[in-house]
């Protein structure tokens, strides 16, 4: 993990990012933490989902669907564990192991460098990974929940837009 | 150990991992009343295999049962077809006893309400070999205080008289016999004559005269002229009557079913027996004509 290295498909070429050792944990771990504190004091933020924008933008960087759907697993679960008796261990797991595949083999077929398609990725990631809670909630939980609503177009453009600048941020800690 | 290609390989990864932790979900859950989330899960997830295995099984088992496991069959069905036939004879045999019962009580009953009277139940073990002769063999004889001679009845009506008496048994001699008779009257003409049969199941009546009037259906009792059947026993009922050279024909159904005889009675002597059917007939009978009732009362009071 120390090198970048190119990812050739067919005529193009995509490279395959690599970070600083530690930087997906602490990423992965200042996410966790910020999400379940910041809500506290300004409960406004609750609207973001930090542990998704790192999970998507890890798989986006690193494309590799194993490496990717195992990351956004442990930090859904770990977002699990942090959200409560109310929330079972799985509930966000599931629906960031299948965002961290997804972003992993979108990633390793698309470039993603660029901040519109990046915007554009989140903002889909964000509904697809709402889809899959609802589903989950709804089937698996035999729970009620609302399929769509207006909250979650503002909650995916707000973490679109957040996750555009974070991910310039991120990349910071590329090697 | 299958080797896993490598395009497949994340994709059987995220199978797994989305199942390991869908079962994690199930552990953790528990659905209303229904308990955990896996075991419906479990349950719901069996149902349709069960449901559609013990269809299967039911079918499979059905088909096996009905057409191809039937090697004991035969021995089965013959089996209870010898049951079955068993069952029957059971059945008929209680019913028979039943029925024997019936008769007996009915004597039992008739002896008991004609306590005053000497009489002798019996039972009839057998009948005339030929149809020559219209008689029957009753297990009572000598020893029971049977004598020739004396009348046999059921609580129907008259039958006949004993001819023959042994030890244990004796014969006797239906109405229905060309050599059977009794002394016999009209009930209400109180009109005399007698009573024989002709090898027939119906009897005649003799000797009453073509000036006297028989209407059919009318009921006729004993005489006790004859010195064997008491006075007033249901002797028939005239079916046909019509006039001959000196004396009408009439024919008589008898009271009793001579040809269905299982019981008897034989009368000791020959006292008075009261039929409720006849009774009150030949009494308002005699009430109507009392000379031909004093004429026939004497005679009766014979003992054997």
């Amino acid at each position: 993990m120390n090198d970048a290295y190119e990812l050739y498909s067919g005529e193009t070429h995509i490279e395959v990012h690599k970070f600083y050792p530690g930087a997906v944990v602490l990423m992965a771990v200042a996410a966790l933490v910020f999400q379940a504190t910041a809500p506290v004091y300004f409960p406004r933020l609750n609207i973001l989902d930090l542990p998704l924008l790192v999970t998507i933008y890890f798989g986006l960087s690193r494309r590799n669907p194993s490496t990717g759907l195992l990351l956004g697993m442990v930090i859904g679960l770990a977002q699990d564990a942090l959200s409560g008796p109310t929330v079972p261990l799985g509930f966000y797991g599931i629906g960031k192991t299948v965002i961290g595949y997804l972003a992993s083999s979108i990633g390793a077929r698309l470039d993603t460098e660029h901040p519109a398609a990046r915007f554009a990725l989140i903002f889909g990631f964000f509904v697809v990974h709402q889809g899959i809670l609802v589903i989950v909630r709804r089937v698996l939980l035999a729970q009620p929940e609302a399929w769509i609503n207006v909250h979650l177009a503002i909650a995916a453009a707000v973490n679109a837009l957040l996750g555009t600048v974070l991910f310039l941020a991120l990349d910071r800690l590329r090697r | 150990m299958v080797a896993i290609p490598s395009k497949h390989r994340s994709l059987t990864l995220l199978a797994a991992v989305l199942l390991a932790q869908m079962l994690m979900l199930a552990v953790q859950i528990k659905v209303d009343s229904r308990g955990r989330l896996i075991r419906v899960w479990a349950i719901s997830a069996a149902y349709p295999f069960e449901r559609s295995g013990a269809w299967g099984f039911g079918k499979v088992g059905g088909v096996w049962n009905h057409y191809f496991a039937l090697r004991n069959t035969v021995q089965e069905n013959e089996a209870l077809r010898i049951e079955n036939d068993a069952l029957k004879l059971t059945i008929s045999q209680l019913q028979t006893r039943a029925a024997e019962a019936d008769r007996l009580a009915g004597i039992l009953g008739f002896k008991q309400t004609h306590e005053q009277v000497p009489m002798v139940g019996a039972r009839v073990i057998a009948a005339s070999a030929g149809t020559a002769s219209r008689t029957i063999e009753v297990d009572r004889g000598e020893r029971d205080g049977i004598r020739r001679n004396m009348a046999v009845i059921t609580p129907d009506g008259a039958v006949g008289k004993v001819i023959e008496v042994y030890r244990d048994t004796a014969q006797v001699l239906l109405l229905t016999d060309k050599d059977g008779g009794a002394g016999a009257m009209l009930v209400d003409s109180r009109t005399q004559g007698v009573v024989g049969g002709t090898g027939e199941p119906m009897i005649q009546m003799k000797y009453v005269a073509n000036e006297d009037i028989v209407n059919v259906g009318e009921k006729i009792v004993t005489s006790g002229m004859d010195k064997i059947f008491p006075k007033d026993i249901p002797v028939g009922t005239v079916v046909e009557s019509k006039s001959g050279n000196t004396f009408k024909q009439i024919r008589v159904e008898p009271a009793a079913r001579l040809d269905r005889l299982e019981a008897v009675i034989v009368l000791l002597s020959q006292e008075p027996v009261e039929f409720k059917n006849s009774a009150q007939s030949a009494q308002s009978g005699s009430a109507s004509n009392p000379s031909s009732a004093q004429s026939a009362t004497p005679a009766s009071a014979e003992k054997p």
